[in-house]
């Protein structure tokens, strides 16, 4: 299998195919060549230099690396070129198996508009919005939603090319930025307002098809995000109704059904608790950053899943057979600086230091010596813990990240040990605006 | 790394029983230590990694050929010179988008809020001001360009 990625989840996605045999190549830029996936990988392809885009988002490269390997397949992990239909089709030009769904199903979901416009087909509650071409057709659109609305991105995801606008005179700025970072990270500058619910939060549904049968592994509550990047998730979501609960699965379903979705795939929502209301926001067509902590409450391997799912043997997994237990929380360890305004710090970790034990798993690709290149996103590790329930997990989590300790980049660390011991955040079921409130509070927003 | 998170467990399952406060295992394809603290074990690994090639930007000489000494720029005709600086190191964009027209051209009236610039680091965008009223006085990065931290990117003439 040729992993068509870099950093923690191309080690994640070694790991499982070294458990199930799978050999594996992996495509590197030359600022990864010296990487620790590169190392655990069975082979590294160079693939281009080191911007991503004339390397992790060059298909071409990425195919030809995988026909020169003489691969069977390709695992696209996250970002990238995850989500990309031309991926896909290339893939299947060269005779590929491209671990993910089909590039009809990828045109669906990746594009955010075109996602909308399913979610509404498939009977999904979704927030009043619509594209706009340019700042005219913004104003306008955003004059009949009313202020605050959100900026986003047709091609984005992953929180990128997303902003709000308080009122119309940032308008068109926020507009031509959040396009800019979209053709930047997704080569598609196309943007959409959707009207901006504060006070809302964040649950997403797990999604396992193989075309013709779809279930649910569970939702995650992933509220506690800064600027759209999500910080800290967990499964399942604490303090939700069930009705809500059942409801959100079912309609996830609905969504996955609809679509005839085959692999892994996440419906993101927005919920008001209060009002047991719930829209849709997007699917994300891919493994995602915290799937870990589904993995956790439901004991299934969703790299496996999905391979299993790829390699065309339909679900092994029935609804019934998913079941799930305790609760676990993760939190995203990254090359930042909270006390500069969360400024990027690329560098050389100079040391790297994990817990370990009962209950604790690290997903990383750093070490003493590890890289950090600034053309790529900041993620250096994830803690994942688990506990019977949601306080003993955090307990944990508390006593896990005082032993974390990475030098020669700045990190979020000092941050994530705040939140966690946070009542706010131990209380449960805050929302989208919670950590910019507490940043603010704590005098560093 | 190269070890599962079971792993990991099973060998602190059985090193719990034990008096010993660090284990240090070192195979051909990894280097695992773990260490006992007050607070529970840690662990950190190290796999035997090929050379890197990390792409440094000519580890600051950019930012040292470029960059000056202070906001202004001093020497003959220099008078009233003020440096735009990366604020982080990352990719220069002259313009919004692939193929827009550059927020600005040598020339150009800006004032002190004026976006001249983006600096994209870690997939971020970050916007670049003028810092001053006045006109652009010289571009001194090519557009995508890596730019170091606080590389000087552009000078502005500031009005008198």
């Amino acid at each position: 299998m040729l992993i068509a990625n870099r950093g923690e989840i191309a080690v994640r996605v070694i790991r499982t195919c070294r458990h199930l045999g799978i050999e594996t190549v992996l495509t590197v830029s030359d600022a990864d060549a010296g990487s620790v996936p590169a190392a655990l990988a069975d082979r590294a392809i160079r693939i281009g230099p080191a911007s991503a885009a004339e390397s992790y988002l060059n298909v071409e490269a990425v195919v030809g690396a995988a026909v020169e390997a003489g691969a069977d397949a390709i695992h696209p992990g996250y970002g990238f070129l995850a989500e990309n239909p031309r991926l896909a089709q290339a893939c299947e030009a060269a005779g590929i198996v491209f671990i993910g769904p089909g590039a009809e199903v990828l045109e669906a979901a990746g594009d955010k508009l075109a996602a909308r416009g399913h979610a509404i087909a498939a009977g999904l509650p979704v927030l009043p919005g619509g594209m706009v071409a340019d700042a005219g057709e913004a104003h306008a659109l955003a004059g009949r939603i009313g202020y605050p609305v959100l900026v986003k991105a047709a091609g984005g995801g992953g929180g990128r090319g997303l902003r709000v606008v308080r009122e119309p005179g940032q308008l068109a700025d926020a507009v031509a930025m959040a396009g800019a970072e979209a053709e930047a990270a997704f080569g598609d500058p196309r943007v959409y307002l959707e009207r901006y619910a504060s006070a809302a939060r964040h649950v997403e549904v797990q999604l396992l098809g193989d075309g013709r049968n779809v279930i649910h592994l569970g939702d995650r509550d992933c509220s506690v995000q800064r600027r759209y990047q999500k910080v800290i998730e967990e499964a399942p979501a604490p303090l939700l109704g069930e009705t809500l609960r059942v409801s959100m699965r079912a309609a996830a379903v609905a969504f996955g059904q609809h679509l005839k979705y085959t692999g892994l795939g996440t419906v993101e929502f927005l919920v008001d608790p209060a009002r047991e209301a719930f829209w849709f926001l997007e699917v994300n067509a891919r493994i995602q950053v915290e799937h870990p902590v589904t993995e956790m409450v439901t004991g299934v391997d969703l790299v496996a899943e999905q391979i299993g799912v790829a390699e065309g043997r339909g679900l092994r997994l029935a609804q019934v057979g998913v079941g799930f237990a305790g609760h676990a929380i993760e939190c995203r360890i990254n090359a930042e600086d909270p006390a500069a305004d969360f400024r990027p710090s690329p560098g050389i970790v100079t040391e790297a230091v994990f817990p370990a034990g009962p209950g604790i798993r690290v997903d990383t690709h750093v070490q003493a010596g590890s890289a950090v290149p600034a053309q790529y996103d900041s993620l250096l590790a994830k803690l994942i813990v688990t506990g019977a329930d949601r306080t003993s997990a955090l307990a944990r989590l508390r006593g896990a990240l005082a032993r974390c300790r990475i030098e020669g980049v700045a990190t979020n660390l000092p941050l994530l040990a705040a939140l966690a011991g946070d009542a706010g955040l131990a209380a449960g079921g805050v929302d989208t605006g919670y950590l910019a409130r507490w940043l603010e509070g704590a005098g560093r927003g | 790394m190269d070890l599962t998170n079971e792993d990991v467990a099973d060998i602190l399952a059985l090193l719990d029983s034990l008096p010993y406060d660090e284990l240090d295992l070192q195979t051909t394809r990894f280097r695992l230590t773990l260490r006992r603290t007050p607070d529970g074990w840690t662990q950190s690994t190290q796999v035997p990694v090929a050379p890197g090639v990390t792409e440094t930007g000519g580890d600051g000489e950019e930012a040292s050929r470029t960059g000056g000494e202070g906001g202004q720029a001093g020497g003959a005709g220099g008078q009233g010179l003020v440096a735009v600086r990366a604020p982080l190191p990352g990719t220069f964009y002259r313009a919004p988008r692939p193929g827009a027209a550059p927020f600005v051209e040598v020339g150009t009236r800006v004032r002190a809020d004026t976006v001249v610039a983006i600096v994209e680091t870690m997939k971020l965008m970050n916007s670049v001001h003028a810092g001053a009223d006045g006109t652009v006085a010289e571009i001194c990065l090519g557009n995508a360009e890596l730019a170091e931290h606080g590389a000087t990117l552009m000078r502005i003439r500031a009005d008198p």
